[in-house]
């Protein structure tokens, strides 16, 4: 795979259009509609079950340009959440028993809000995630971002989408490999991912190109035995994750001839009891500029929660919102093949 | 009739069950039971098939070998050295035969 070096939007692609996408992913040939597939398995319309994950995307600012981003993420985005939305995220957050933040972008350390939001969600006694993409604890202006996120229990989730630096550079950019191992060295050195240290270093796997990833528990066999061997990393849990057909990645599967393939590799390996976990259940994703979502994907697709519910943080009020109906689409279907996915890995 | 080989035909692999289902059932009871996971791992199963693949020339166990390799979490460097074992045997299997014939052209000649 070449490297990407620009988001969509910079290069003006049709894909920058959400509309755009959910066109070509309602037309693929061997793809039933997701939600005749859930009628059938028992789930369409699909309610959430409560909220235990509100999960913040701080922009599209990122130091990486990956081939697979489902964000569309890059140098060159400049979209970042607001010192004001932060606040009316804190707020809401305050109102609820919400146990975990999970904080994810782009890279969400460059936003300035980062290190506040942090700290107000950790006062407020949560459980506070950092979806880390590893080259960013190395750049000089985060030289102390490292001993923030320990001083403050962050649990980091970093991507690493393979313990080799063929793979791991085709999907995140040249070089990316070598810094990805520098920074969990780092991470490792203040304690992340050391037993006792209770400090929580989980990595995530995702396949490096138009396939399903492997058993989460073999392949984390894998990762534990080749980063231990080859670098002497160790680590707490690895996450598979499976590629949505979104943004970037549908560009990579239309460029190289594998959408339908890939689709029909999806919606043939649906998995009932996956359906049954997906993460839009038990999550509220609150976009860069407040607007909420039922999932980071739904986010870039553009599609906000039902209008029956309130639609902006600023009008946050948890009971309208907790049991309310997930809106779902084609791009539904990379949750529920094999043993699913979600920003917590596998479902099954 | 354009080829003999369809890409697609890959999908159709249970239409053969049309023909005697009891010992497709057979078949397939059998070959899931060789692919789960066992002494060895399903990724090292899927290797093996992978390499068995090439040297039966298989072109439809190559295609779904060759995504089984890389859903199993392998990568291209693991799956080139298999497809080598399978050449290295097969190419070793032709010049243990050189013996047949050192054996016959000695026995024949002064
Ligand atoms: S996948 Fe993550 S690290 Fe890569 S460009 Fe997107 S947000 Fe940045
Ligand atoms: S893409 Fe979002 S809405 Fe669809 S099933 Fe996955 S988590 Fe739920």
């Amino acid at each position: 795979m070449a490297e990407t070096k620009l988001s969509l939007k910079a290069r003006r692609s049709p894909l920058t259009s959400e509309r755009e996408q959910i066109r070509i992913l309602s037309r693929t040939d061997r793809c039933s509609p997701f939600e005749e597939r859930m009628r059938q398995a028992g789930f369409d319309p699909l309610y959430a079950t409560g909220i235990s994950v509100f999960q913040m995307n701080l922009g599209k600012l990122c130091n990486q340009t990956c081939r697979h981003c489902h964000v569309d993420a890059a140098p060159d985005r400049r979209e970042v959440m607001t010192q004001e939305t932060a606040a009316r995220c804190i707020e809401a957050l305050a109102q609820t028993d919400i146990p975990t933040v999970d904080i994810t972008g782009g890279a969400p350390e460059l936003n300035p809000q980062f290190r506040w939001i942090v700290a107000q969600a950790r006062a407020l006694g949560r459980q506070v995630i950092d979806r880390c993409n590893l080259s960013v604890l190395l750049l000089p202006s985060q030289s102390d971002l490292a001993p923030f996120l320990a001083g403050h229990r962050v649990e980091i989730i970093a991507s690493l989408p393979y313990y080799r630096s063929a793979q791991t550079d085709a999907q995140r950019g040249e070089g990316i490999f070598e810094k990805s191992i520098a920074a969990l060295r780092l991470l490792n050195q203040i304690g992340y991912g050391v037993e006792g240290s209770g400090l929580i270093l989980n990595l995530v796997h995702n396949p490096v190109g138009a396939f399903l990833p492997p058993k989460q528990k073999a392949i984390e066999g894998q990762f534990r035995r080749e980063l231990e061997h080859r670098y002497g990393i160790v680590f707490n849990h690895l996450y598979t994750i499976t590629n949505m057909p979104i943004s970037r990645f549908l560009e990579f599967l239309i460029e190289t001839g594998n959408l339908e393939s890939y689709m029909e590799r999806l919606v043939n390996a649906f998995n009932p009891a996956a359906a049954a976990g997906v993460m839009c259940r038990y999550t509220l994703s609150v976009g860069w500029d407040g607007t909420l979502y039922d999932c980071d994907f739904n986010q870039m697709l553009n599609l906000p929660v039902s209008d029956l519910t309130p639609r902006h943080i600023s009008d946050f009020n948890p009971a309208a919102l907790v049991h309310r109906r997930i809106v779902t689409g084609n791009h539904c279907y990379g949750c529920t093949a094999g043993a699913g996915s979600s920003c917590g890995g596998a479902v099954t | 009739m354009e080829s003999y080989y369809h890409p697609g035909d890959l999908g159709k692999f249970a239409e053969m069950g049309k023909g005697n289902k009891e010992l497709w059932e057979k078949f397939i009871g059998y070959y899931n039971a060789v692919f789960a996971e066992g002494a060895l791992t399903e990724r090292e199963k899927a290797l093996i098939a992978l390499a068995v693949s090439h040297a039966v020339q298989c072109p439809y166990c190559i295609d779904a070998y060759t995504q089984a390799c890389l859903e199993k979490g392998s990568n291209v460097e693991e799956m080139t050295e298999a497809v080598h074992v399978a050449c290295a045997i097969r190419g070793g299997a032709s010049l243990v035969h050189g013996l047949q014939m050192r054996n016959v052209a000695h026995k024949l000649s002064m």
